[in-house]
């Protein structure tokens, strides 16, 4: 018995390390890479840090409960049948969970409020639009006039806001290492700012389900230096083909395909697949979105 | 002409690879193997008798009992699919299409035909005993609700032969789940089942509402109720609430699937979101719908089994009801990422306000176990296995609550392990409680002990084994409703490891199973109608009870009314006189219309207007009929109630 519970604790003790160290790149939300992704973090950490603190005591309490006042023979700890009252206890116990709750929920709005705004204030933003089709994304950089498919190049330290829409089943859009998601809607742009602060190229996903080829929507997000990206923009408009509008109605339709550059695309494309999806009923709020992003 | 039919037959039937077709092959060996053994035994004229024709809410709640278990056999072997799917990277076990129908399936299928019915049994069966009554408010109504529920049930599962199964979610958000993405039965047959029997589990509500607030023995003021009474109260309150909101839904999803309206397309002017938020005010109180029932069994089986009066009780009500009233205004947390941030800091915070009564009672249950006497039979073990399991989920439904936070979990495995953790943790194990805690009241013989106990172990150890590394797997990025992964993403060893720990709980539903086969055969008989030594109502009487409940409607002077006069003494038969007694007719008409709602669900699943319009007339007909039925109640003489008596009164020692 003993070596057994030997081997056990070490096995134990290798696989938490192993968990923590080694494999630890894997965890890549825990690894964030950009401002916005570090706030989440925070966020993790402080409300597993405030829960962990009233749970783990009760954990305790609860097995010390349990093996304390179990029914057999000879068990000398007190037993008070009728005891199902005390008012003392029981305002603690409603304190305790207002407290944490009343905490987490003052981070919890702050947050909201500031991840809903540009991440490094000063610096000039750029923006990209994202359309989820069935099954791959496309990128559209309205500043730069030139496209993607599957794969988005972003320039390093710089706030991005991402436009997104969909041509296709709702999606979500999200990277984890560079901040959470956010819902790709027919008809309407959400926004959604992220940043990277380092050179690399980051995991994204399709986290939405929407259909027989969802699972494999990935993205790749390739974050450049500013000059690196210039040169990367410049050498797509040298070499890429052109995005016409039959050509993006072909790249719509139910498929996978591989990673695409376009050289360029009609200027009013975004426009097209958002009003296409009934956003003419949503003009207003477009142009709020815009403004308020401004 | 032939190949009409084989065109039509290729299309109608469903198709595809061996495992359908042993899947098929097996339901109609099983169907016909029961067909043989009804005629063989002759056994048709009993079966419609006495189960298919009854109103006594003790049968209805033993057919409620035995469809959730076979929908959990169902939904389970969905589950142990999924998980040999992602048990190694770019495995070729199921395609995509084929995961998507089976994930939709499982959870439609765990949640509205597992969960709900298994609930509704332990309403059935315990709730008018609990309360000293001899009935549910409306009987008649009660067998309606589960034959609804039950071709319901049958309808949704019928997708899996003909037609094709639903592939969209177990809540189909559009436009995924419209005519342009999803051609085809399978979402129609989504709508249809669940809508009939959604009808049922809102009437289902309704009766037991009044039931509770009308039907309760003399005495028995509200706050002198058992806490499991309470929980159903709360529970029904939600229903009512919540499924009307469910039918209109389904409703106007369909009339956009089958008259090409717009409601949730925006391009004719509707919108999606409606959709989103709808289904969420029906979805997210329907978490809570399930999960009071539960608080409400813990609490039972803790006061019993830690032989002490439960910790506060006025805490305990007070919690139940403003759970079941908060739950209402929480939905948007399903869709932070699509909210604003105004709307999103709102409901982050009233999320999170759920959980104070929620943390309350687990102080509550602690300090009833506290400076009691644990015996640690199966349905105490059931409950200290509920404790961690629900702590460690509700602190992670706080952490999803963390709007901004939420946007790094939604829609991944992070998710999928919380929700597990509360609704296998927190609802399946406080409903399998209740089942071993009153399963000798309505069989009148005890379970296994020994066998039981291995299930539990299975159950818990696997629970964790499966889910724990899914939170991990979800910090890693995976996200929900993948059904493959590629060896460069890490991904492989935890979800290897959560697939052990998937059949792990099925082999705990496989002692289950055996332990229920085992205890039948070898019937421990419970003679004394009050095994566990209890403390409410229904312990007073024998087990199984007489159609009548009590033959002399109690009554109730405390809490805990029956723990008490046993105490004093005075719980031993003084002499009584008998008076006649008062009970519903059987009838078949439940169970007809049942039948014709399931031929009107089918024929609009198909588009057949013809067939789906002869089931509605049918259904009118069969209720008209009942209307027009005078002759619905009878009396039993008071000798025979005393005869009854004192045949059972014999057999108690
Ligand atoms: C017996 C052990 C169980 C296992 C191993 C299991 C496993 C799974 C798996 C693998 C998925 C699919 C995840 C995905 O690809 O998105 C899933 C989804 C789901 N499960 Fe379970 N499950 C179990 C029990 C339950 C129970 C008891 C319930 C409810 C009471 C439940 C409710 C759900 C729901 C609602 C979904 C979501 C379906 C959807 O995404 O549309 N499961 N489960
Ligand atoms: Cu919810
Ligand atoms: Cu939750």
């Amino acid at each position: 018995m003993q070596p057994l519970k030997r081997i056990t604790i070490v096995s134990l003790l290798v696989a938490l390390i192993s968990v923590i160290s080694g494999c630890g790149q894997q965890y890549t939300v825990l690894n964030p890479k950009g401002p916005v992704g570090e706030i989440q973090f925070n966020l993790i950490v402080i409300s597993a840090i405030l829960l962990a603190v009233v749970i783990i005591p009760v954990l305790i309490f609860f097995a010390y409960i349990v093996f304390r006042y179990r029914d057999k023979p000879g068990n000398k700890a007190s037993y008070m049948p009728e005891w199902d009252d005390n008012k003392v206890l029981e305002t603690v116990w409603w304190a305790i969970p207002i407290i944490v709750i009343g905490a987490l929920a003052v981070f919890t709005v702050r947050d909201t409020f500031v991840l809903a705004e540009q991440p490094s204030k000063g610096v000039k933003p750029i923006t990209i639009q994202v359309t989820s089709l069935d099954w791959k994304w496309l990128f559209l950089y309205p500043e730069q006039g030139i496209a993607t498919v599957n794969y988005v190049v972003i320039p390093t330290v710089t706030p991005v806001r991402f436009e997104l829409t969909t041509d296709a089943p709702i999606n979500s859009f999200w990277v984890p290492q560079l901040g959470g998601q956010k819902y790709t809607l027919p008809g309407k742009a959400l926004n959604l700012w992220l940043e990277a602060k380092e050179e690399g190229s980051y995991f994204g996903t399709a986290n939405n389900f929407s259909g027989k080829g969802f699972t494999e929507m990935k993205f790749q997000v390739i974050a450049k230096p500013n000059p690196k990206f210039s040169d990367w923009v410049e050498q797509v408009k040298g070499s890429a083909p052109e995005l016409t509008r039959k050509g993006y109605e072909e790249l719509s339709k139910p498929g996978l395909v591989e990673k695409q550059d376009y050289a360029s695309f009609p200027p009013d494309l975004f426009d097209y697949i958002i009003d296409k999806n009934g956003g003419q009923y949503y003009k207003e709020n477009r142009k709020n979105e815009v403004e308020k992003a401004q | 002409m032939l190949e009409n039919v084989k065109k039509f037959a290729s299309e109608f039937f469903v198709t595809g690879n061996t495992l359908i077709y042993a899947a098929d092959i097996s339901i109609v060996l099983t169907s016909l193997s029961i067909v043989f053994a009804l005629t063989y035994f002759k056994k048709w004229g009993w079966l419609w008798r006495e189960w298919l024709t009854t109103v006594d809410h003790k049968k209805i709640g033993i057919m409620y009992l035995i469809s959730s278990l076979l929908m959990l056999f169902r939904g389970g072997v969905d589950a142990l699919l999924m998980r040999t799917q992602l048990a190694f990277p770019n495995m070729e076990f199921l395609n995509s299409e084929h995961y998507n129908q089976i994930f939709t399936t499982h959870g439609t299928i765990m949640i509205l035909f597992m969960a709900m019915p298994l609930m509704f049994a332990l309403f059935n069966l315990v709730v008018p005993l609990q309360l000293g009554a001899r009935d549910v408010a409306y009987p008649f109504l009660n067998a309606v609700s589960f034959w609804l529920f039950f071709f319901g049930a049958m309808l949704f599962n019928l997708s899996f032969v003909v037609g094709g199964s639903p592939d969209a979610g177990w809540l189909s958000y559009p436009p995924l789940s419209e005519n342009t993405f999803s051609p085809g039965p399978g979402q129609n047959f989504y709508i249809w089942g669940i809508q009939i029997s959604g009808i049922g589990s809102l009437a289902t509500g309704i009766n037991f509402l009044v039931t509770i607030l009308k039907m309760r023995a003399p005495g028995m003021s509200l706050m002198k109720m058992p806490l499991f009474s309470w929980s159903v109260l709360s529970s029904c309150i939600a229903i009512i609430f919540a499924f009307p909101v469910l039918t209109v839904t389904l409703g106007l999803l369909f009339v956009d699937r089958f008259f090409g309206a717009h409601f949730f397309t925006l391009d004719g002017g509707g919108n999606p979101m409606f959709y989103i938020n709808l289904i969420w005010m029906w979805g997210h109180p329907e978490v809570y719908i399930v999960v009071l029932p539960a608080f409400g069994i813990f609490s039972e089986v803790v006061s019993t089994f830690a032989r002490k009066k439960i910790f506060g009780y006025k805490s305990m009500v007070f919690a139940l009801v403003s759970i079941s009233l908060l739950s209402f205004f929480t939905w948007v947390h399903h869709f932070f990422t699509m909210a604003s941030n105004t709307v999103d800091a709102f409901f982050a915070v009233t999320t999170m306000a759920v959980a104070i009564p929620t943390g309350v009672k687990v102080f509550n249950w602690l300090f009833t176990m506290f400076r009691g006497r644990i015996q640690m039979k199966t349905p105490m073990l059931w409950m200290t296995g509920f404790i961690p399991t629900f702590l460690v989920g509700g602190a992670t439904g706080v952490m999803l609550a963390v709007a901004p936070a939420n946007f790094q979990y939604h829609n991944n495995y992070f998710l999928i392990a919380h929700f597990h953790q509360v609704l296998i943790g927190g609802v399946t194990f406080g409903f399998f409680a209740g089942m071993y805690y009153w399963w000798p009241k309505v069989f009148g013989f005890m379970l296994n002990e020994y066998l039981g106990k291995w299930a539990f172990w299975l159950w818990n150890i696997g629970f964790y084994v499966t889910f724990m590394p899914q939170y991990a797997l979800g910090l890693m990025g995976m996200p929900r409703r993948s059904y493959t992964y590629g060896w460069d993403m890490g991904w492989w060893p935890l979800n290897f490891v959560s697939t052990i720990g998937a059949f792990l709980m099925g082999a705990g539903f496989v002692f289950q199973v055996w332990q229920i086969v085992y205890s039948i055969i070898h019937r421990q008989r419970d003679l004394t109608g009050d095994p566990w030594d209890g403390r409410t109502l229904e312990w007073s009487i024998p087990s199984p009870p007489p159609v009548y409940n009590f033959a002399v409607i109690p009554q109730v002077e405390k809490q805990d009314d029956w723990w008490y006069k046993k105490q004093n003494g005075s719980h031993r038969n003084k002499a009584v006189k008998y008076k006649p007694i008062h009970m519903p007719k059987d009838s078949g008409i439940p169970f007809i219309t049942g039948f014709f709602w399931f031929v009107a669900g089918f024929g609009f699943t198909f588009e057949w207007v013809w067939i789906g319009l002869s089931g509605l007339i049918g259904v009118a007909v069969s209720l008209f009929t009942r209307y027009l039925q005078k002759d619905t109640d009878y009396y039993i003489p008071a000798e025979q109630v005393e005869a009854t008596e004192s045949a059972i009164g014999g057999a108690r020692s």
